[in-house]
């Protein structure tokens, strides 16, 4: 039994300008223990997705599994089995950070959970500030005290929707550092992210959406060397040559180019040495993620 | 049932009234001795409304049950609307509790707000002119059910409405008249016959005229029948509630 399956997940949205399709026929599953990364452009669906699964969305078709149950007929044994941590950075004004966790707990039917709190408190440096009102926290204070509470009920799939938007670089230590051990621990986790070299620093495998549907479906490693492994990254404050703009990625000064063998690299620098582009910081690299996503994104018409 | 995660909730409800108390409970009682104080003494002389009863004795029962009335409404309504705005209703969402649960839990804690509100009106004021106490039971019956049925339909005003300012059409145009209306300065037999006959209609005639016969042991209709509409709309707002609840309404896309 998985730990999550979507089997042909479709949501339609009734909107001002006639229906919109949000998801199509979306079918994958989760396995026990996997660390998972969904991910895609903004408006892909990837929040639509974990919205049904949380139950805090209804599919229009297809149904949605949580450790074997179903989340609309069953929904308190699939929500008992997650744990999700909202995109947004909600709290409730009126109670302090302990009294925060001791109340999501307790929705979960888990009484006299001081120990784990504790534990949860420390492994996300919120310790000192487990009497200070929610009001009084920091952005990233905040967003510590989601992920507690998402934790709270010792939860078998975590679910994180973007958890580190926003998020300095020490509380992405510290939270990748808790949801790795808990992962070794057992956990299943389901991560949404925009940060592509954190899922593929810790996604196990991927899924992509495009425009509500998957597009990729695959190991990380495989998605790595399934496509164009080599790119040619450089610095220059020329215009390309027309033949290689459309080809390019450009960020200011830097420039990348896909290129599958050396034969192509030597074609593409001659290219360049013709058109009179003084090249700076030449290297040559294997692709990583952003590379695979954005072919990914650009081949698949949906 | 999870009756722990409902009993969670609950307590999480009253605490949030209890942590303002200052403006959820005490600034209602201070509203009620302000009525009791100005409409007691401009009236008191000029306006018998049961044979023997004086009219500031008659109009205690009449505050303290419309104190009860509009904080229950308030405090379910006021809770859902901000924890829909703020987005923290979320970790309510995720949660496995039961639209049974949420309807206990918020329907409680309007009914525990409606009560201490009620109580501390009645504490003020019972000094001003001390009632008698004829049929106590009565008392009891209708400051619940009436609290229930107005924190239920506190519930539904939270769940339709977005914005706080839909909430204020929903207090202003519907609580406020039906308040005005039951018959809590006044005998509803004092009113003009078309009048008299819209008072007939309105629940809240029957929740005031049912308790206030409570303390005086007489009443315009017949407790019973007080008893008999009075727990039909509850049931009735009940209803409403625990459906919208259900299907998650303006709730769950």
């Amino acid at each position: 039994m998985p730990a999550i399956a979507f089997q042909q997940v479709g949501k339609t949205y009734s909107g001002a300008r006639g229906p919109l399709r949000a998801l199509d026929g979306v079918s994958f599953n989760i396995e026990r223990g996997e660390f998972f990364g969904l991910l895609g452009p903004n408006g892909a669906g990837k929040t639509t997705l974990i919205s049904i699964l949380a139950g805090l969305a209804r599919a229009t078709e297809g149904r949605v599994q949580v450790m074997g149950h179903d989340v609309v007929a069953d929904y308190a044994a699939a929500r008992k089995s997650l744990g999700i941590v909202p995109q947004e950075l909600v709290f409730d004004p009126f109670f302090s950070v302990r009294e925060t966790l001791r109340i999501q707990s307790g929705y979960f039917g888990v009484r006299h959970n001081d120990a784990w709190i504790d534990e949860l408190l420390a492994e996300l440096g919120l310790a000192d500030k487990a009497d200070a009102n929610m009001r009084q926290l920091s952005g990233g204070m905040k967003r510590r005290v989601l992920v507690a509470q998402a934790l709270v009920h010792r939860p078998p799939v975590i679910v994180l929707d973007e958890p580190t938007a926003g998020v300095d670089v020490e509380l992405r230590q510290t939270l990748w550092q808790f949801i790795a051990r808990l992962n070794r621990e057992g956990h299943t986790v389901l991560l949404t992210t925009h940060y592509l070299e954190e899922a593929e620093a810790l996604c196990g495998r991927i899924a992509m959406l495009k425009q509500g549907r998957v597009v990729a479906l695959d190991r990380t490693s495989a998605l790595l060397a399934g496509t164009a492994s080599t790119m040619l990254r450089f610095k220059t404050d020329h215009a390309l040559p027309a033949a290689l703009a459309p080809l390019a990625r450009v960020t200011g000064r830097s420039v990348q180019l896909t290129a599958h063998d050396a034969a192509e690299v030597e074609a593409l620098l001659g290219t360049l040495r013709g058109a009179g582009v003084k090249v700076e910081d030449l290297e040559i690299g294997r692709a990583d993620l952003e590379d695979v996503f954005l072919e990914i994104m650009q081949g698949a018409h949906a | 049932m999870n009756f722990a995660g409902t009993e969670t909730l609950l307590r999480k409800e009253i605490l949030r009234f209890w942590k303002v108390a200052f403006q959820t409970v005490a600034a209602p009682v201070l509203t009620a001795v302000m009525y009791l104080l100005i409409f007691g003494h401009v009236l008191e002389d000029r306006v018998q409304v049961f044979p023997g009863v004086g009219y500031t004795s008659f109009l205690i029962p009449g505050l303290v049950m419309m104190s009860v009335l509009q904080n229950a409404f308030a405090n379910s309504s006021s809770s859902l609307v901000q924890s829909k705005m703020s987005g923290n209703l979320v970790f309510l969402l995720v949660s496995p509790l039961s639209h049974w649960a949420w309807f206990a839990a918020y329907v409680g804690a309007a009914v525990v707000r409606g009560l201490m509100v009620g109580l501390g009106v009645l504490l003020v004021t019972v000094w001003f002119a001390p009632p008698a106490w004829a049929e106590p039971w009565w008392i009891v019956v209708f400051a619940l059910l009436g609290a229930g049925m107005l924190g239920a339909l506190g519930l539904v005003a939270g769940l339709w409405a977005d914005k706080f300012d839909q909430m204020a059409v929903f207090q202003n145009f519907i609580i406020m008249p039906m308040t005005f209306l039951s018959g809590v300065f006044y005998s509803v037999y004092s009113l003009p016959g078309l009048w008299q006959w819209v008072s007939h209609l309105n629940p809240f005639f029957y929740m005031i005229d049912g308790f206030r016969r409570g303390f005086f042991g007489v009443s315009d209709v017949s407790p019973w029948l007080s008893l008999a509409i009075v727990g039909a709309s509850f049931v009735a707002v009940s209803g409403i509630a625990l459906r919208l609840l259900k299907t998650g309404y303006k709730l769950r896309h």
